[in-house]
């Protein structure tokens, strides 16, 4: 029996297509940031909420062992569940410090806020337009990173911090 | 001096108009190769979010600074990772994905040409 080739690459062809489409069909299309790990912190320069004339910069997150940045905002419900994990980091570990980032907010809100919640924060920096947001790869509030030293991202966390990923953070500072 | 003056007003009134759609154009194009990350299947362009607002501004710096479209994309996938741009940049991840279309397009014109060729011979014959 005599098979065309034409119909050998029809074949081919047909067979290629179902396995692009089974194998596409496996692939996990959700946004993540597993990419980010291992990247670098760039240039940034932030002011602090209360005080324009007071900023840091990467320079000074060099100097922390480890350093967790938190963006949070007053208006941002799940900020409220996340910040007693937040205030548990500050007071069981001296290797890290904990900088805030509040995101479109106002001065006077964030200021209840932390007066009512209490201040798990080693600096409070703020960003109005939530242009800094976007050099930390951030796009919703809450998110933290944790970087080391170096200022390697070591991890991030989308979504407010719960018990589960406090735990990994105390495993990886440790 | 009353020529200048002409050619003066002429700029502005033409030219000036020319140069900012330019970059409202080339600022569109930008945000249509942007994922809104926050959205479901829209682009920055069409999103009306606070991340799509916040990317429009950093571009609109980044364009204001002069930096070209690439570098645009590149600083965003630094940040956010090949996800947030539409038309990925070519690597061994995604050959197929570039060369499959011109392949499909030049063996497919091929298939059709033999079998345009046998059903000739066949009615010759």
């Amino acid at each position: 029996m005599k098979i065309s080739f034409v119909k050998i690459i029809i074949f081919s062809f047909i067979v290629f297509l179902l396995v692009v489409f089974w194998r596409g069909l496996k692939i996990d299309n959700n946004y993540n940031t597993k990419s980010l790990i291992g990247s670098r912190i760039s240039n940034f320069q932030l002011s602090e909420i209360n005080d324009d004339d007071q900023y840091i910069s990467e320079e000074d997150l060099k100097k922390n062992k480890y350093t967790l940045i938190n963006f949070f905002a007053s208006w941002c419900a799940p900020c409220r569940t996340e910040h007693k994990y937040l205030l548990n980091l500050l007071n069981k570990n001296k290797e890290i410090k904990i900088i805030g980032i509040n995101f479109k907010d106002k001065k006077f809100n964030v200021n209840n806020f932390l007066n009512e919640l209490g201040n798990p924060y080693n600096f409070v920096g703020k960003d109005i337009d939530g242009k800094i947001s976007i050099l930390f790869g951030i796009y919703g509030i809450p998110e933290s990173i944790l970087i080391n030293n170096e200022l390697t991202v070591i991890k991030k966390i989308i979504g407010p911090i719960d018990e589960i990923q406090y735990d990994d953070i105390i495993k990886l500072i440790q | 001096m009353k020529v200048k003056i002409f050619f003066f007003i002429i700029y502005f009134l033409f030219l000036a108009p020319l140069y900012s759609n330019d970059e409202k154009t080339k600022l569109l194009e930008i945000y249509k190769n942007l994922r809104c990350l926050v959205c479901q299947g829209q682009s920055i362009a069409d999103s009306n979010s606070d991340f799509a607002a916040t990317i429009k501004l950093v571009v609109q710096d980044h364009v204001n600074k002069g930096k070209t479209t690439d570098e645009i994309y590149s600083f965003l996938i630094s940040k956010y990772g090949e996800w947030i741009v539409y038309q990925p940049t070519l690597s061994k991840n995604n050959l197929i994905l570039w060369v499959l279309p011109y392949f499909v397009f030049i063996v497919g014109g091929w298939i059709i040409f033999i079998i345009l060729r046998k059903s000739k011979d066949n009615k010759a014959n």
